[in-house]
């Protein structure tokens, strides 16, 4: 009995104490990271080569996404909202839902999922097939040739792919709203310019997006860099860089809106 | 892919990316000029400021003409000192009477500025000297009770 115990509390220690080692890294790696990134803005195409990979070739799915994610919100807000009487203020419900909140954070959740993950398969098996041992071995750095490029292509793309999406959504909300169901088009866009404040509302989603992709990308290129360099780790990385980036994400969303919106 | 082509899509990106914002800020937010128009401080006080928040528009004949900068209060009088941000173009006479009013039975609350007739007009910083409050639905109904109330003794 005492034997069993004494064998799980070792294996929570161990665990714990992975986890810290784990996180220690990740703070080194992360510093490392900028560190060497003046050396990797030498060399300022790498970075935009990968603003290519993840920033245009996301494109598609943040644009269809937000235009659905607006034609929702439309339909359901109008749904609730004609129930009060004031189907006028879909404009303020499609906009502040989408410039506030759902923007950064589906943007930033699609983005975990089509760069992310593809960031982290490409380091890990770089590492699995020993290329960024032979970049160290020809005086290289791979942290400033391949790490770096990736994070701040990411860092780039994010706030912009975010800000895409919410005016996909808002048109979308406009097309149901507007186009299918015959709210007023002055009301509409007169009230969501009334109540969507550039700074509390725009600004800090920009803020929030920014922040969330700085996020995902530490998480995506870490992940693959400390990934075990089998078939088998390659995948495991690329699962818990999908994971760990929605938990950051919504953890941080939670963190960044009640630092944000506090008595609005 | 040649780095040619490779730039023209990332330029592409970056420019709908960017168009997108500004869209969002001017469409969505309507950060126009106006909002970096020179303003002019006023400042009025009220007994009662109800549900007035900072930012909350002021408005003359209906016309947005400034917004609420801030609102505070004053220890010694008990009332509730709010400046508000009028656009420079605008100017107000002096016996300007300010009251709290209410969009709609349950829309957000403005202050309305109501002109007179004086031919001097409000320098900035100047307190706008006849106000009104804004009107508490709770005090409404209690006043109409208590009506009902002494009329029933009445009779």
């Amino acid at each position: 009995m005492a034997e069993r115990f004494l064998a799980i509390v070792e294996r929570l220690g161990h665990a714990v104490n992975e986890r810290l080692q784990r996180l220690g890294f990740a703070t080194r790696f992360f510093f490392m990271l900028l560190l060497y990134s003046g050396q990797a803005f030498r060399r300022i195409h790498l970075t935009i080569r990968e603003v290519y990979f993840s920033g245009v070739l996301s494109l598609l799915i943040i644009l269809v996404s937000g235009l659905f994610v607006g034609l929702v919100l439309g339909l359901q807000g109008y749904e609730t909202l004609q129930r009060y009487g004031s189907s006028e203020a879909l404009g303020i419900l499609v906009a502040l839902s989408l410039t506030r909140e759902l923007g950064p954070v589906v943007a930033g959740l699609l983005f975990a999922s089509r760069a992310g993950s593809s960031i982290t398969a490409e380091i890990g098996l770089m590492k699995a097939t020993e290329q960024l041992k032979a970049m160290d071995m020809m005086a290289v750095n791979p942290i400033a040739r391949v790490v770096a490029p990736r994070f701040w292509g990411g860092v780039i793309s994010m706030p912009l792919l975010a800000a895409l999406f919410s005016a996909m959504g808002i048109f979308g909300g406009y097309l149901i709203g507007v186009v299918f169901i015959g709210v007023d088009e002055g009301a509409f866009w007169s009230q969501m310019q009334a109540s969507v404040d550039f700074h509390t509302d725009i600004w800090n989603g920009v803020v929030k997006s920014f922040v969330f992709g700085a996020a995902v990308s530490l998480i995506a290129v870490y992940e693959g860099y400390d990934s075990v360099p089998t078939a088998e780790g390659v995948s495991r990385a690329i699962t818990r860089t999908v994971v760990n980036s929605a938990l950051a994400i919504l953890a941080l969303d939670f963190v960044l809106t009640s630092f944000m919106f506090r008595g609005l | 892919m040649n780095r040619k082509l490779l730039d023209l899509w990332v330029g592409f990106f970056v420019a709908i990316g960017i168009a997108a914002l500004l869209f969002l800020a001017l469409k969505v937010g309507n950060l126009s000029a106006a909002n970096f128009a020179e303003t002019y401080t006023l400042v009025a006080k009220f007994d009662n400021i109800g549900g007035l928040k900072v930012r909350g528009p002021v408005k003359s004949a209906g016309v947005v003409v400034g917004r609420v900068a801030d609102i505070g209060f004053d220890p010694l009088s008990y009332e509730a000192v709010v400046t508000l941000k009028i656009e420079a173009r605008y100017r107000f006479p002096k016996d300007t009477f300010a009251s709290i009013l209410t969009a709609g039975l349950l829309g957000e609350q403005y202050i309305g500025l109501d002109v007179g007739g004086d031919e001097a007009m409000l320098q900035p910083g100047e307190t706008i000297a006849k106000t009104q409050s804004a009107v508490v639905l709770e005090k409404l109904i209690s006043q109409f009770l208590f009506n009902k109330a002494s009329e029933g003794t009445e009779k």
